[in-house]
């Protein structure tokens, strides 16, 4: 089992930088997602890894094989495309033989591993349909086993699920998460859905505008987020812009917090919905808007010159604020992250 | 947390091959495709016009101005011109109608004109002319009966009447597939918009409807207009000499290659038919502001009224009568005894089908040769040309395309000249003669001529294939070559295999180059067969009896490449999930 390394890769397209200095370690058998916007240059990233391209500068290392101008047929690095691009005049099993083939395996050992890719996916039985009789999740599944099959050093998945319906892309993700931690295979996993990369990925790297926002395991991604645009691309982030002074007292324009911890200057306190809590009875804040969800209701909350979003949660007994009332708004200064 | 700060890394000078997305593969693909149309299109072509202007010394317009003070080229260039317009007009007189009844109307008729669309293209006109004559002549079957009843006659193919005639019949169709095409692709929306804004009746035609389907007839008449201009069969047979391809035919022929005015007539045909689909094809592009929005589906359609009914199946019927006539006159023709000064052939015989089938096998043996191999070279260049136009990144990969697509525009009579001129003094090894009336080059130039037909097929194909298809094979360990071989080509079939079907069918009746490549009967295809035995009296049956073999050997091919190209694509609808 090997590891991915790159190392400050850059890429540009017809002159415009896709990728800029892009560097970060995959560790062996490690579950990897790269999540951004579209337009973040993640399925650039992942496609300089299989070989679809060869970066301007900087290196890709497949454990100890630096890979940077190898052609993709040299890499034995397994990638699942968004489209799955099942050959459609190829059987279910011509297609999951098709890298075994080119590796000039003889036909009985070909035979024996189709069948155990096949079996590993579920499918033994459609192994003599045509890609296009196979439902979305079907073809999904013979794709990863095309790729499973040859014994790749690392699985890169692009986008896997985007094709599919919400409720198979639940059971997909916890399936391919599943297969993954059987295998142990190093994989990088691209999407733009912060659900499906919290989901199943070991660690995250967040990207935008062709550069590396920050990366670190999805909770931590999520409780301390390196700066504004990780704070409001996971999940969702108040955020205040003013000052913070020595004594941990964090002011702006009809907001103040005492007891924050960080070095002085301007700051942008960030705070997630939940960290915040209303009391009746009048207050500096006044309700907007109301959104019941549920478990929680979700209030647009006017402080200030500033607009906060504030989830509280929700039972029988639980207090609930009309629009237009004043509430007292409390942020907890232990939850909240100092962005610079 | 890791934010990461990095210097850059020192920025990598990629190769050439991989900043051109390309392989030696690819490279030594290129290069067969460009020494090929270096060869056998620009070359030739390039001489014709060069002589034209080269007066063994230096360049010169003296050629020229000698065409300009012979009283038979001005004569030619206006009869030309004349019949190129006329027919046009007769063309249009015949499609417009039809075109419009079918697009605007509900109409039971609409596949019967679909077929009409087609019928005449499956026929070359130097095939039915003999017959036509024979139908419509001085002294043909309907001369023959309106005398008898009128006592008058109709000089319907007396001179250029004929070649107008003749050709407005068989190139009508181009016209109607492409103003329906037009017509049809209007969005119903935009008619629609334009009676909500209060326009209706001549007012919205000639506003919104005209105007939109414009393009089509444009591209339509621009081909028709080209292809009269080129056709040097039909005026021959018709025993009109004084029109500008026949006379560039028997200046090279009976005076010479060295004859500069049969260049100079050639040159004016290669900028006119350069023109013509010039403007054809920027009709074409401008078409797309009629189709942006999908789903319109066309124009609102009415039904007819009692009279409109009337003239409208009146008008179709006779349309199709005239537009099967020469078909109906060849088949009278090959299966008749004798037939002159009657309407109808005196009795009926099979002796022309037996005359041919003993002694023409090798006119068919020759044409399946021919033209197996020039569609063979049409597919496979096509192919190449396609994958390096649209799969790498290569300098000049556009002008491979457009070089080989410029094919459309040459006369095949100028291909044939400027073949004969290149390479008349090349001498086979082993005394096996020029190298210019060799078998081999007749298949050539056949497939030059074809080449853009193959190549839309293949590009077509090429589109249709969704990139990761080829990336996914790439990834699981197969080069570019293998991957060609594996998925790209197996996948393109069916377009390959409708590119091949259409290059073999038309290859199989072009009669221009054929004319001035062939010299010996022995190596002569179909289409000089049928070009010999019509020259003379006792020849028409069995030259008749060839023509409708041809026209089958067409129609069968025509009919297998619409099914091919209908299948592939029901089955890509069916993959449209998997692509």
């Amino acid at each position: 089992m090997t590891g991915v390394s790159i190392d400050r890769v850059s890429f540009d397209y017809g002159g415009a930088p896709i990728l800029d200095a892009v560097s970060l370690d995959v560790a062996k058998g490690e579950f990897f997602a790269f999540l951004g916007p579209s337009g973040s240059g993640k399925t650039t990233l992942l496609r300089l890894v299989a070989g679809f391209g060869i970066p301007t500068a900087g290196t890709i290392r497949v454990g100890d094989r630096d890979v940077t101008s190898v052609p993709p047929w040299k890499r034995n690095v397994g990638m699942v495309f968004q489209s799955y691009a099942l050959w459609p005049h190829m059987t279910v099993a011509g297609n999951v033989a098709f890298g075994l083939e080119q590796r000039g395996m003889a036909r009985a050992d070909i035979a024996a591993k189709v069948r155990a890719g096949l079996d590993l996916v579920g499918l033994s039985h459609l192994a003599d349909r045509r890609p296009a009789q196979l439902s979305g999740g079907q073809q999904q599944r013979v794709a990863l086993a095309r790729t499973l099959v040859i014994e790749p050093e690392v699985l890169l998945l692009d986008e896997p699920l985007s094709n599919l319906d919400a409720k198979l892309r639940v059971e997909m993700r916890q399936e391919i998460a599943a297969l993954q931690r059987k295998l142990g295979l190093t994989t990088i996993y691209v999407t733009h859905d912060q659900e499906e990369a919290n989901a199943v990925a070991d660690r995250i790297a967040v990207l935008d505008g062709g550069k590396i926002q920050q990366i670190g395991a999805p909770i931590d991604l999520y409780d301390r987020p390196a700066n504004r645009f990780v704070a409001a691309f996971l999940g969702t982030a108040n955020m205040i812009e003013g000052s913070l002074a020595a004594g941990g007292r964090f002011a702006a324009e009809g907001f103040a917090l005492d007891g924050v911890s960080g070095a002085a200057g301007p700051a942008c306190l960030s705070f997630r919905p939940q960290d915040v809590s209303l009391a009746a009875g009048g207050g500096a804040g006044r309700i907007l808007h109301r959104e019941f969800l549920g478990g929680t209701i979700r209030y647009a909350v006017a402080l200030g010159p500033h607009r906060i979003v504030v989830d509280t949660v929700h039972h029988r007994e639980a207090p609930v604020f009309a629009p237009g009332s004043q509430v007292g708004v409390t942020v907890d200064p232990g939850r909240v992250v100092v962005l610079r | 947390m890791t934010a990461v700060l990095a210097t850059s890394a020192p920025v990598r000078r990629a190769s050439l091959l991989a900043r051109w997305r390309a392989t030696p593969f690819h490279l030594v693909c290129a290069g067969i495709v460009a020494a090929f149309l270096v060869a056998f299109l620009v070359v030739p072509v390039g001489s014709v016009v060069f002589i034209a202007f080269w007066d063994g010394q230096s360049f010169t317009l003296v050629h020229f101005a000698d065409f300009f003070r012979t009283s038979i080229m001005i004569e030619s260039t206006w009869n030309s011109i004349y019949v190129a317009v006329m027919t046009v007009a007769f063309a249009t007189l015949l499609a417009v109608p039809l075109a419009y009844i079918t697009v605007r109307f509900r109409f039971r008729g609409a596949a019967l004109i679909q077929t009409l669309g087609v019928i005449p293209l499956v026929m070359p006109p130097f095939v039915g002319a003999v017959a036509m004559q024979l139908v419509y002549g001085r002294n043909g079957s309907i001369n023959l009966l309106l005398m008898d009843w009128f006592g008058f006659r109709l000089p319907f193919m007396e001179g250029l009447n004929g070649v107008i005639f003749v050709e407005g019949l068989h190139y009508f169709p181009f016209i109607l597939l492409n103003l329906s095409a037009s017509l049809a692709n209007i969005d119903s929306a935009m008619e629609e918009s334009a009676q909500n804004l209060g326009a209706s009746g001549w007012r919205l035609f000639s506003r919104i409807v005209f105007p939109l389907a414009m393009p089509g007839y444009i591209a339509g008449a621009a081909l028709v207009f080209a292809k009269v201009f080129d056709d040097l069969a039909t005026p021959l047979l018709l025993n009109v000499t004084n029109m500008l391809a026949p006379q560039a035919y028997l200046r090279v022929t009976s005076v010479g290659l060295a004859d500069p005015m049969g260049y100079v007539i050639s040159t004016i045909l290669v900028v006119l038919s350069v023109v013509a689909v010039w403007l054809s094809m920027l009709s074409l592009r401008n078409r797309d502001f009629a189709t942006q929005q999908r789903g319109g589906g066309g124009l609102a359609k009415r039904d007819l009224g009692r009279a409109e009914s009337v003239a409208a199946y009146g008008f179709v019927a006779f349309a199709l009568l005239l537009a099967l006539s020469p078909h109906i006159g060849i088949l009278l023709l090959s299966f008749g005894t004798i037939w002159s000064f009657s309407v109808l052939p005196d009795a009926f015989t099979l002796a022309h089908y037996s005359t041919i089938f003993r002694d023409a096998g090798g006119f068919m043996a020759n044409t399946v040769l021919y033209c197996g191999i020039a569609a063979l070279i049409d597919v496979v260049l096509g192919t190449m040309i396609a994958y390096i136009a649209m799969r790498t990144g290569l300098p000049g990969r556009n002008i491979l395309d457009q070089v080989a697509m410029a094919a459309v525009a040459v006369p095949g009579l100028v291909l044939g000249i400027g073949i004969l001129r290149t390479y008349f003094s090349v001498e086979l090894p082993f005394g096996g003669g020029s190298l210019a009336t060799f078998w081999l080059m007749l298949a050539i130039a056949y497939s030059v001529r074809r080449l853009p037909y193959a190549l839309r097929s293949c590009t077509a194909a090429l589109q249709q294939l969704h990139h990761s298809l080829e990336e996914a094979a790439e990834n699981l360990g197969a080069s570019k070559a293998s991957t060609l071989t594996r998925i790209v080509v197996p996948l393109m079939a069916g377009g390959i295999l409708a590119g091949f079907v259409t290059s073999f069918a038309t290859a199989a009746v072009e009669l221009s180059a054929t004319l001035l490549l062939v010299t010996r009967d022995a190596t002569a295809p179909l289409s000089y067969g049928i070009y010999v035995y019509m020259q003379s009296p006792a020849g028409r049956g069995p030259g008749a009896a060839l023509g409708v073999v041809a026209v089958v050997v067409v129609a069968v091919a025509t009919w297998l490449s619409y099914r091919v190209a209908e299948q592939d694509r029901a089955k890509r609808t069916r993959n449209g999930m998997a692509i």
